[in-house]
């Protein structure tokens, strides 16, 4: 209930609407509601005093009623349709702005796949609920105290087995809803689970065929299966009361009404046309009833919608941490970009995902960042354009915060090459002016082809016209990667951000791609971020991840010479240049023998103990292969 | 499919249930004839009532026994007919679901691989509960609908021939008029559904790719051509909405109209003495309900066409030709040797475009086989057709000098431990993942077998350790950490022979050297096929196999091939180019 409350917000255009649309309703049960009065006019006058004329004058009185209720009950479907399909328009666009708005560390804890069921289904079914009330839920509360009404004015007496019978009504009608929502909530999870199974098998066919669990899963799915049924049967079981226990009731007021008629007609006090007017009004309610019965599902579900709705709009967006003002760097001339004593905690995470990172990037430099899975390298980047702020510390770029620079200013000053290659429905050349909007037509061609993307958009008819499909699907992994690397280099930004996004180039273009950046004329300070040395080894400045912190920051050559990590991350893609290795100058001499004595002790047993960090052990594993393996040769 | 086949099918289904359908009809048609007594009764106690001191009091309290017994009856039929056909209708939709998934489980994967799973998932799940909204509502309001119009019929024509033909004449107008409504709006409808569709990809893409969006600060430029879409939804929704919303208040004015006429005409006749008061309002009351099944109809209708439609689709998945069966004679292959050989071998997946040739291959056991070349050239068909997810077109295949196609597929495919790089977990905790393939092993093998693949040490670190639970896209966790539960997972099987399709791809390559390790000790002496793109990986291998638009270009050991200089020696020295 609470969720609708908070989306009527979204009704207040439409104060007119929502206000005539029950008025006309009210006017046409109004209408409706004097037809039994009418026809007891007809009995007690024209049948019992035998008067053709009036008879006739009622019948025409009838029709009148009949289209005095077209014509309002119309108008009220008109400003009830205007309003429902206009809240649900001004909905829909208030919560796809406001998830356009939402940061980083909100588009995680949401989730894609929610927002977009919020999005689509959920709101649909608000709109459908909304219309619902507007349209009809009102009519029948309406009827049903104005059939009380009526009945009051006839008799008085008469009328008291409405005040007990509407109560009772309610009751029932509220009591079965109460209870059956969460039911069928429980219901929406057993189907949940149905369909979860459903697509599993789907998804992982390979690997459950592979394992022979088709019999198993054939087994989970019937458990699933059978539970969703008996919810089912309880709950059908349970809302099978309404029309049964309604009819009772009404049918029983029926009696009470024939019985009080019965007396006050035998008193003189009611006429025979009158106790029928009476009855007829209590039918009128029971039909409103069962309409209303069919019409709870879809408000209940509505309202449960609504409460997922709201909860999204509810998410807000933290203020980042004050920025520090001023200069922070105590250095005259403040380096391009400093990292200083950064650390990131993502929400909800226990462990830091970086800790205490520290370096300075001059301008136009080339940084390699590399590190195994997991350690942290693409944290650090996005970093940069501000998508999560430090936990700890700041990023610097020209001496001032990050958090001080206007999101956009900042962003349009980044080319950001994000890990999964996307593009989007429209066609390259829309796609390119994701970059840049007003980019020139020559602009875009030096793009291409710096991104060695020529051959991608000459191999399409149309060439930057081509059609590009949802999520880019008429191109391969690779030539997303280099278009989406030439949407990046567009804008000719100061900074430009590769994170992993030569995953999908072959070795030779990967190469062609990082000569041809070296060749822009622009002062571009770039970031490339990969599992492959080879990519980044002839950075100005490579920095090495390992869990988070920094293993060591230097180029190619320093790091060969001191940093284990590299040297293991290194010698591990390029086997062959391990006997180049510079033997006895550093550390990892002393740790060969832990590494020996485990490949002696076995292999199973060295690696479960570098699992647990003793990277020592690893290392001399490492070496002892990579020497056999050459000796081998 | 045509729409009789699909009814008999459905009345297949529904044979099972069929006492209890019966039961249902004949309870639908006492409650109808008990509702349809009620109202006489009344009209009875009415002609009761006739002015004051002309009350017939004791012959009231007979009909008001009379209404009370007829309505607890009447309450009664209703919840038992409801709770009926409740009954049929979920374990009619349990029955198909179950045969539907069945189904799922038997498909060769030719049919899995070329339908969208969604639409598979959505013929499970959405189009069975379409079929079961239209079967209930078929049950409940169609039969009392159809057996309400005739009583009421039959019961207005007894008392009074002129005035029944006064209902049956205006009554089809509802009908016609909502029909006409009905068609007007499809256009409107179709309209609305396609600015939606379009709406909803829009979606899809902009908040599934959300953070690109950001990163380009394109926020301001998708939210107008959000609002653009919208607008326009806005506009063809009003329409779609408010011409359909006509329907409700025209037939009910032509119920007003029904109403009016009785109402005029019975009194006319009443005043001849041609029907009592009583009977009057009985007939009045009839008017309404007369009517009201009607407009009931009409939505059933199109609701159950729509069901059999739906019902068509789930038909069409469960009568789906399923993958031959094991042969009556197959063999239970048992701790496999690893001797593979693959004899002539020609497969494609369509006719049209020619796949694999006259392949040939002889794996001794023990030997260490990698599959390269580049993407899309059809490694994945090979292991496709070892795991005999697809079947060969000519020539066979062979695992310790047997043909596979005459061995059971479970035992078959479980000799095999197969990592594929596409990680698949499923929705539960991490031990469960783990065990998958042997459910009955202990804690200690699952960390033995988590220690060996190197997940241990990420997985203590995880919030309940193996106890985590995982969302299906195995949420939380990166691809590498999939992947590495998905070699914990073979692990612990132990099977005499591996298949590893690029399974380190998202492992960096120091970890990925520690678990080729824990392989190689694992894969001696057992036969294992491995797919990569990392030259490295594949370096130590007795064969490989060079792989190049479906068909084998080079075989050889990695020596033998640099010295070919073919393709392979090009692969393996653009990894050096720099």
């Amino acid at each position: 209930m609470s969720g609708m409350k908070k989306l009527f917000v979204y009704l207040k255009d439409y104060k007119k609407e929502t206000v005539l649309a029950p008025l006309f309703k009210l006017l046409e049960a109004f209408f409706e509601l004097m037809v039994p009065l009418v026809m007891a006019g007809i009995i007690d006058r024209g049948i019992v005093d035998r008067d053709m004329g009036y008879i006739g004058r009622m019948g025409l009185c009838l029709l009148a009623l009949g289209i005095v209720g077209l014509v309002s009950s119309i108008t009220a479907q008109f400003f009830a349709a205007r309003a429902a399909v206009g809240f649900s328009a001004k909905l829909r666009q208030a919560l796809f702005d406001h998830i356009q708005d939402l940061n980083f560390t909100n588009i995680d804890k949401a989730g894609t796949s929610t927002m977009i069921t919020r999005m689509t289904s959920d709101i649909n079914q608000v709109q459908s609920g909304v219309n619902l009330v507007l349209r009809l839920f009102l009519r029948s509360p309406i009827i049903v105290f104005g059939a009380m009404i009526m009945a009051f004015t006839i008799d008085v007496k008469s009328a008291l087995v409405f005040v007990v019978a509407i109560p009772l009504m309610a009751v029932v009608v509220f009591g079965i809803m109460i209870v059956t929502i969460p039911l069928y909530r429980r219901v929406q999870a057993a189907l949940d689970r149905v369909l979860g199974i459903t697509r599993e098998n789907l998804t992982g066919v390979r690997v459950i065929r592979a394992f022979h669990q088709e019999q198993k899963e054939e087994e989970r799915f019937t458990e699933g299966n059978r539970v969703l049924a008996s919810l089912q049967m309880f709950v059908g079981k349970i809302s099978a009361c309404m029309n049964p226990v309604t009819y009772v009731i009404v049918n029983g007021a029926i009696i009470a009404l024939i019985y009080i008629g019965a007396i006050q007609v035998n008193m003189g006090n009611l006429t025979q046309g009158e106790v029928v007017a009476i009855i007829n009004y209590m039918s009128q309610i029971l039909v409103e009833l069962v309409k209303l019965a069919n019409l709870i599902i879809t408000v209940t579900k509505a309202l449960a919608c609504a409460d997922r709705v709201a909860a999204v709009l509810e998410i807000r967006n933290e203020e980042p941490g004050a920025a520090k003002p001023g200069v922070v760097s105590e250095a005259s001339v403040p380096p391009f970009l400093e990292f200083d004593h950064v650390s990131l905690t993502y929400q909800g995470a226990g462990d830091k995902t970086l800790n205490d990172v520290n370096f300075k990037v001059k301008k136009g430099q080339t940084i390699g960042i590399i590190g195994g899975t997991g350690s942290g390298k693409s944290s650090l980047v996005n970093l940069i354009p501000g998508f999560y702020p430090a936990t700890e510390g700041t990023v610097c770029l020209e001496g001032s915060d990050i958090r001080s620079i206007p999101e956009e200013e900042l962003r349009n000053r980044i080319g950001m090459v994000p890990q999964k290659a996307v593009l989007f429905k429209g066609t390259i050349r829309s796609n390119l002016q994701w970059g840049k909007s007003d980019a020139t037509e020559e602009e875009m061609w030096e793009a291409l082809e710096t991104a060695q993307a020529l051959e991608v958009v000459e191999g399409k008819a149309g060439g930057l016209d081509a059609e590009v499909a949802q999520n880019g699907r008429n191109f391969s992994g690779g030539q997303r990667q280099r278009l989406t690397i030439a949407r990046a280099l567009v804008r000719r930004p100061d900074i430009l951000i590769l994170d992993d996004s030569a995953s999908a180039l072959d070795y030779a273009t990967d190469a062609r791609l990082r000569a041809a950046l070296r060749r822009i004329e622009k002062e571009t300070t770039t970031f490339i971020v990969s599992q492959r040395a080879s990519s980044i080894m002839h950075g100005d400045q490579i920095i090495v991840l390992e869990d988070g912190e920094v293993a060591g920051i230097g180029t190619h050559e320093e790091l060969l010479e001191r940093c284990q990590v590299y040297q293991e991350i290194y010698y591990s893609q390029y086997p062959e240049k391990a006997g180049d290795r510079p033997e006895g100058k550093n550390q990892p001499e002393k740790r060969n023998e832990d590494g020996s004595a485990n490949a002696v002790t076995g292999g199973a047993g060295g690696a479960v103990k570098n699992t647990d960090g003793t990277g020592g052990g690893a290392a001399g594993d490492d070496k002892g292969e990579a020497g056999a393996g050459k000796g081998g040769r | 499919m045509s729409q009789k086949e699909t009814i008999v099918k459905v009345l297949r289904y529904i044979r099972r249930y069929r006492f209890r359908v019966i039961l249902s009809l004949v309870l639908a048609a006492v409650t109808v004839a008990l509702t349809l007594y009620v109202p006489i009764l009344t009209g009875d106690a009415v002609d009761l009532i006739i002015d004051k001191g002309l009350v017939d009091m004791p012959g009231i309290f007979a009909i008001m026994k009379k209404i009370g017994v007829v309505m607890i009856l009447t309450a009664a039929a209703q919840w038992i007919m409801n709770t009926c056909n409740n009954y049929i209708t979920y374990h009619v939709v349990k029955d198909i679901r179950e045969d539907a998934f069945h189904r799922l489980e038997n498909l060769p994967l030719k049919y899995l691989d070329s339908h969208a799973s969604g639409d598979i998932v959505s013929r499970v799940i959405a189009d069975v509960d379409t079929f079961a909204d239209g079967l209930l509502m078929g049950f409940t309001q169609l039969f009392t609908g159809v057996i309400t119009i005739l009583g009421t019929l039959i019961f207005m024509l007894v008392t009074n021939v002129p005035i029944a033909l006064v209902v049956v004449c205006i009554t089809p107008v509802s009908f016609l008029v909502a029909r006409f409504i009905a068609t007007r709006t499809y256009s409107m409808f179709k309209l609305q559904s396609e600015t939606r569709g379009e709406q909803t990809a829009l979606i899809e893409e902009m908040i599934g790719n959300q953070k690109i969006v950001k990163t380009f600060s394109r926020e301001e430029s998708v939210k107008q051509q959000f609002a653009q879409i919208n607008d326009r939804l806005e506009g063809c929704s009003l329409k779609a909405i408010f011409f359909s919303s006509i329907t409700n208040p025209a037939t009910r004015f032509v119920n007003s109209l029904v109403y009016a006429g009785v109402g005029i005409f019975g009194a006319f006749v009443a005043i001849r003495g041609g029907i009592s008061v009583g009977r009057l309002s009985c007939f009045l009351s009839y008017a309404n309900q007369y009517t009201k099944p009607f407009n009931e109809i009409s939505g059933v209708v199109t609701e159950l066409q729509n069901a059999l439609v739906c019902a068509g689709r789930i038909f069409a998945l469960i009568e789906e030709e399923p993958q031959v069966p094991d042969a009556e004679d197959a063999r239970v292959l048992k701790d496999a040797r690893g001797n593979v050989a693959l004899d002539h071998v020609y497969f494609q997946y369509t006719p049209e475009k020619k796949l694999i040739q006259d392949f040939n291959l002889k794996v001794k056991p023990g030997q260490r086989v990698a599959i390269v070349g580049p993407t899309g050239c059809g490694k994945t068909t090979v292991i496709n057709l070892l795991m005999r997810f697809y079947d060969v077109d000519q020539g066979s295949i062979a695992v310790d000098g047997t043909d596979i196609r005459k061995i059971t597929r479970g035992s078959l495919r479980t000799s095999y431990g197969m990592v594929l790089q596409d990680t698949w977990l499923r929705a539960g905790t991490i031990r469960d993942n783990i065990r998958m393939g042997r459910p009955q092993a202990s804690e200690e093998e699952v960390i033995e077998a988590a220690k060996a693949s190197h997940a241990h040490s990420f997985i203590k670190r995880l919030p309940q350790g193996y106890d985590t639970v995982i969302t299906e896209e195995g949420g939380g966790l990166s691809q590498g950490q999939k992947q590495l539960l998905c070699i914990a997972r073979v692990m612990l099987t132990l099977p005499p022979m591996l298949i590893l399709d690029e399974a380190t791809s998202s492992i960096d390559t120091r970890t990925e050297i520690r678990i080729q390790k824990a392989f190689a000790k694992m894969m001696e002496g057992r036969t294992s096929f491995i797919v990569a793109h990392r030259l490295s990986t594949i370096r130590e291998a007795d064969i490989i196999l060079v792989m190049k638009d479906g068909n084998i270009v080079e075989q050889g050991n990695h020596e033998s091939l640099l010295a070919q200089g073919g393709f392979y020696s090009e692969l393996y020295n653009s990894q050096f180019a720099i």
